[in-house]
C-alpha cells in the first residue's frame, strides 16, 4: 500500500518547513518533497512604499541574513537612481557582506550542521545540537561561536548594530569605518583564521569517514549559478552571473544580473510557499540549478586569495568538471569562510576604504531597478518597479533558498531512497534526511533561529489518510 | 495681569491669569505627556494625552487648552490618568499602520517615545490596518498617511508660522486626512512654499524628507522656536 511519511518540522534550519516522503506499495521511496509552510508576503505589502525605505524593510525578512537583503535592496535603489556609488561606499558594502558571510557560514557549520557529523548521526537527539557540541568539544564550540561573533562585529562596527543595521542605502552607505573599528576588526583576524583552519581540517577529516554521505546526499547533475568577476574569479557583490554545467562547461557567462529574467523563470508547486526558479532555456524542471557556496565555487576559476585558492584546488579535484555532491556544500562554505577572512584583511589595508564621499544622491532615473548580491546561501535578486515619484509598483524577490528548491527536493528523495527500506524508519535515518536540507543551509525567510530541540513528527499515512505508523520526538 | 494661585499635585503654585494648565505644570517642573502641543503655535487639544483631573469636575480635561483659575486643584498623575493615557496611545497605534522597526523616524519619534514612557508593551485593541497611500509627489518631501496621528501640527505651522495655508484637514473622524490645498497631490500645490516647517513639526514619521531611510529622519523643532522668538520677541537667538 502506498504511504506518505511527513517530517514536520524540519529542525536546525532557519525557518519552518516539512518533508513528505512517498512510499510505493513495495515500501520503496517513490518521491519526496520539501515544503516551506511559512508565508511572508513581502513582495505584495511593499507595494506603495518609497523605494528608499526598502533596504530597511526587506532586511526584516530575516534575522540571519538581513545584510544580504539590505545590500541587494540598496543596489536596486542605485539602479533606480541610475547612479554609480562612491568607491569607498562600494568597498564598505563589500566589507559588510563579508562579515555577513562569515557569521552565517560559522552559524551553519558550528551551530547547525557540525553536531551531526562530529557527534554522529546515531547520537541521541537530545545531545545532537550545539549544546551537545559545547559539552563534548568545548573549545571547538566556543571558537565557532566566537567566529560567528567576529562576523557580527564587522556588521556592527559598520552598521551600528549586529542585526538589521539600516546602513546601506540607495546611493551608498550612511557612515564610514572608524579607525577604532578598523583596529578592532584587525585585532580579531588571527583568531578568526585559526578557527577557520581548525574547521577546514576537521571537515576534511570527516570526509574520510563520510563517503556514503558524499555519494548520496544530493549528488546529481544540475546547473550551477553564481556571480563572478570579469576574469572569472569568485565574487560576492557586483560582477556578473555565470551558469555552468555538472561537466564544468560554461552554459552562460558574464550575464548582466539586471537581465536575470531572460535566464531565470519562476515556477510554483502545490504544498509549498517556496518558488522554484529554473534556467529558462532548459525549461522546468530540467533547468534545475543550484546556488550558494557549492555553486559559487563551481562557477569560479579562482578565489583570489592565497588560502582560499589552495583549498579551491583541492575542492575542484573532488569532481569531474563540477563538484556535484551537496554534502560538499559544507566544504565549500568553509573555503568561503577562510577566503572571506582573507578578503576582510585585504580591505582593512585598503587606504581608499575611508576616503571620499559615501553617498550619491539622485531622483528616479529608471522605472525599474534590479539589485543582486551573493547572500551566504546564494544569489539574491531584488527587482523593483516604481512610479515617477519612487513609489513601488511591483516587487520581485528571488531568494537563494528558492533557487535551491528543486535541488533540495532531489536531495531529500535521494537520501530517502538510500536509507529507507521498508516501514521501519529510525530516528537517525530521519535526521540524515533532514541533514540533506541542512547541506543547503536554507533560510526560510525567518527572523529567529530555533536552537535546540524542536518537535518532530513522522507519520506513515495510507492513501485514505489513515495514520498507519507514527514516530514522534520532542 | 493678575496672578492666580492654584494647587498642582498637592503643591501650591502661582501663575499669571490666562496661562494654561500645561504651561503652569511645565513651569513648575511637572511633566505631562503631549503630542499635538507644539511650542510656537496655538493648542487644539487633539491628542488627549495631557488630560488632567481637576477637583469639582468628573471630566478629564486637556491641560493644553484648559486655562487656570483661582484655587484650582489639579492632579496630573493617578491610576485613572495613567489608564486613559495608555488607552489613548494604544488607540493611536491601532488606528493606522505604525511599524516602528522600519519607520524613517525610528528612534526619533514622539509617538514611539511616549509609548515607551507610558509602558505600552502591547496594544490591546485590534489593529484596523486601513489602506492609506504615501504622497511622494513633492520634489523634496513625502507624506505617509499611515503614520499620521492627525495632531494637526503641520496644519498649524503652515497657517500660523509660514502663513501659506497649504495644509488642511479633510474628512471626518478616524478617516480624516491631512491634505494639501484642495486635496490634490502635494507636488501640485501652488501655495506650498517648500519651507519644510510641516516636516519639522511632525511628531512621527508621517512627514519626512524624501530619500530618508530607516531611523534617519530627525525633526528639528529648534528652527520653529527660533522663528517664533524672532517674530514675536524680536530675538534672533541661535
Amino acid at each position: 500500500m502506498a504511504k506518505r511519511i511527513i517530517i514536520d518540522p524540519v529542525t536546525r534550519i532557519e525557518g519552518h518547513a516539512k518533508i513528505s516522503i512517498y512510499l510505493d506499495d513495495a515500501g520503496k521511496v517513490s518521491d519526496a518533497e520539501f515544503h516551506v509552510v511559512e508565508f511572508r508576503g513581502f513582495e505584495k505589502f511593499c507595494e506603495g512604499r518609497p523605494f528608499s525605505e526598502m533596504p530597511g524593510i526587506t532586511q526584516r525578512i530575516c534575522g540571519i541574513c538581513p545584510v544580504s537583503h539590505m545590500l541587494a535592496s540598496a543596489r536596486a535603489g542605485d539602479a533606480l537612481m541610475a547612479v554609480a556609488i562612491p568607491p569607498a561606499a562600494d568597498k564598505l558594502r563589500r566589507l559588510v557582506n563579508l562579515g555577513q558571510i562569515i557569521q552565517s557560514h560559522a552559524l551553519s557549520f558550528f551551530h547547525l550542521s557540525a553536531p551531526d557529523f562530529l557527534l554522529g548521526w546515531e547520537t541521541p537527539v537530545a545531545q545532537r545540537n550545539v549544546f551537545g557540541l559545547i559539552q563534548s568539544n568545548t573549545d571547538l564550540a566556543r571558537a565557532g561561536i566566537r567566529l560567528r561573533q567576529f562576523g557580527q562585529e564587522i556588521i556592527e562596527v559598520l552598521g551600528g548594530k549586529k542585526i538589521h543595521p539600516a546602513w546601506a542605502v540607495p546611493g551608498g552607505v550612511r557612515s564610514g569605518l572608524s579607525e577604532e573599528g578598523r583596529t578592532k576588526i584587525r585585532a580579531w583576524l588571527p583568531e578568526a583564521y585559526a578557527t577557520a583552519r581548525v574547521a577546514l581540517d576537521l571537515f576534511k577529516k570527516t570526509l574520510e569517514t563520510h563517503r556514503k554521505e558524499v555519494e548520496v546526499f544530493g549528488n546529481f547533475s544540475s546547473l550551477f549559478m553564481g556571480l563572478v568577476t570579469a576574469d572569472g574569479s569568485w565574487e560576492h557583490h557586483g560582477g556578473n552571473l555565470r551558469f555552468t554545467s555538472s561537466e564544468g562547461a560554461l552554459v552562460a557567462d558574464q550575464v548582466d544580473p539586471e537581465k536575470y529574467y531572460d535566464y531565470i523563470g519562476e515556477s510554483v508547486q502545490g504544498g509549498s510557499y517556496l518558488k522554484s526558479p529554473y534556467y529558462t532555456p532548459l525549461g522546468f524542471p530540467k533547468g534545475i540549478y543550484r546556488v550558494g557556496p557549492l555553486a559559487r565555487l563551481n562557477v569560479c576559476e579562482r578565489m583570489g586569495v592565497p588560502q582560499g585558492d589552495v583549498e579551491l584546488a583541492n575542492f575542484k579535484s573532488m569532481g569531474k568538471g563540477a563538484v556535484t555532491s551537496s554534502f560538499l556544500y559544507h566544504y565549500a562554505r568553509l573555503i568561503e569562510l577562510v577566503s572571506a577572512i582573507e578578503f576582510v584583511e585585504r580591505y582593512l589595508d585598503d587606504a581608499k576604504l575611508t576616503t571620499g564621499p559615501l553617498r550619491a544622491d539622485a531622483g528616479i532615473n529608471n522605472l525599474r531597478g534590479v539589485g543582486v548580491s551573493e547572500a551566504p546561501r546564494g544569489t539574491l535578486f531584488h527587482d523593483y518597479t516604481v512610479d515617477a515619484d519612487g513609489r513601488l509598483q511591483k516587487v520581485n524577490l528571488i531568494v537563494a533558498t528558492g533557487q535551491n528548491n528543486l535541488a533540495m527536493n532531489q536531495t531529500v528523495a535521494q537520501i530517502a531512497r538510500a536509507y529507507i527500506h521498508g516501514q521501519e524508519i529510525s530516528e537517525p535515518v530521519l535526521n540524515r534526511i533532514e541533514h540533506g536540507i541542512r547541506c543547503y543551509d536554507p533560510c526560510l525567510s525567518c527572523s529567529t533561529h530555533a536552537v535546540g530541540q524542536m518537535p518532530l513528527r513522522v507519520q506513515l499515512i495510507a492513501p485514505d489518510g489513515a495514520v498507519v505508523n507514527e514516530v514522534a520526538r520532542g | 495681569m493678575a496672578a492666580k494661585t492654584l494647587i498642582i499635585d498637592g503643591k501650591e503654585v502661582s501663575a499669571e491669569e490666562g496661562a494654561t494648565v500645561l504651561q503652569v505644570a511645565r513651569d513648575n517642573g511637572v511633566k505631562l505627556p503631549t503630542l499635538c502641543h507644539l511650542e510656537g503655535v496655538y493648542d487644539v487639544g487633539a491628542c488627549r494625552l495631557c488630560l488632567v483631573e481637576i477637583a469639582g469636575t468628573t471630566k478629564l480635561l486637556p491641560a493644553c487648552t484648559t486655562k487656570i483659575s483661582e484655587g484650582m486643584r489639579i492632579t496630573t498623575d493617578s491610576d485613572r490618568l495613567r489608564k486613559y493615557r495608555r488607552m489613548t496611545i494604544e488607540l493611536l497605534f491601532a488606528e493606522r499602520n505604525h511599524v516602528c522597526a522600519v519607520c524613517v523616524s525610528n528612534g526619533h519619534c514622539e509617538l514611539q517615545t511616549l509609548a515607551y514612557s507610558l509602558g505600552m508593551d502591547h496594544v490591546r485593541y485590534d489593529y484596523i490596518f486601513p489602506k492609506w497611500n504615501v504622497d511622494l509627489t513633492h520634489r523634496m518631501f513625502g507624506m505617509d498617511h499611515n503614520r499620521c496621528i492627525l495632531c494637526t501640527r503641520c496644519v498649524r505651522v503652515c497657517w500660523h508660522i509660514e502663513g501659506a495655508g497649504t495644509k488642511n484637514v479633510a474628512g471626518r473622524g478616524a478617516t480624516s486626512k491631512i491634505i494639501s490645498d484642495l486635496n490634490q497631490p502635494w507636488g501640485d500645490s501652488e501655495s506650498c512654499t517648500e519651507c519644510g516647517k510641516c516636516v519639522m513639526a511632525c511628531p512621527t514619521g508621517a512627514l519626512f524628507n524624501k530619500g530618508t531611510t530607516t531611523g534617519e529622519m530627525e525633526h528639528d523643532r529648534d528652527k520653529l522656536e527660533f522663528i517664533v522668538n524672532a517674530r514675536e520677541k524680536q530675538q534672533w537667538l541661535p
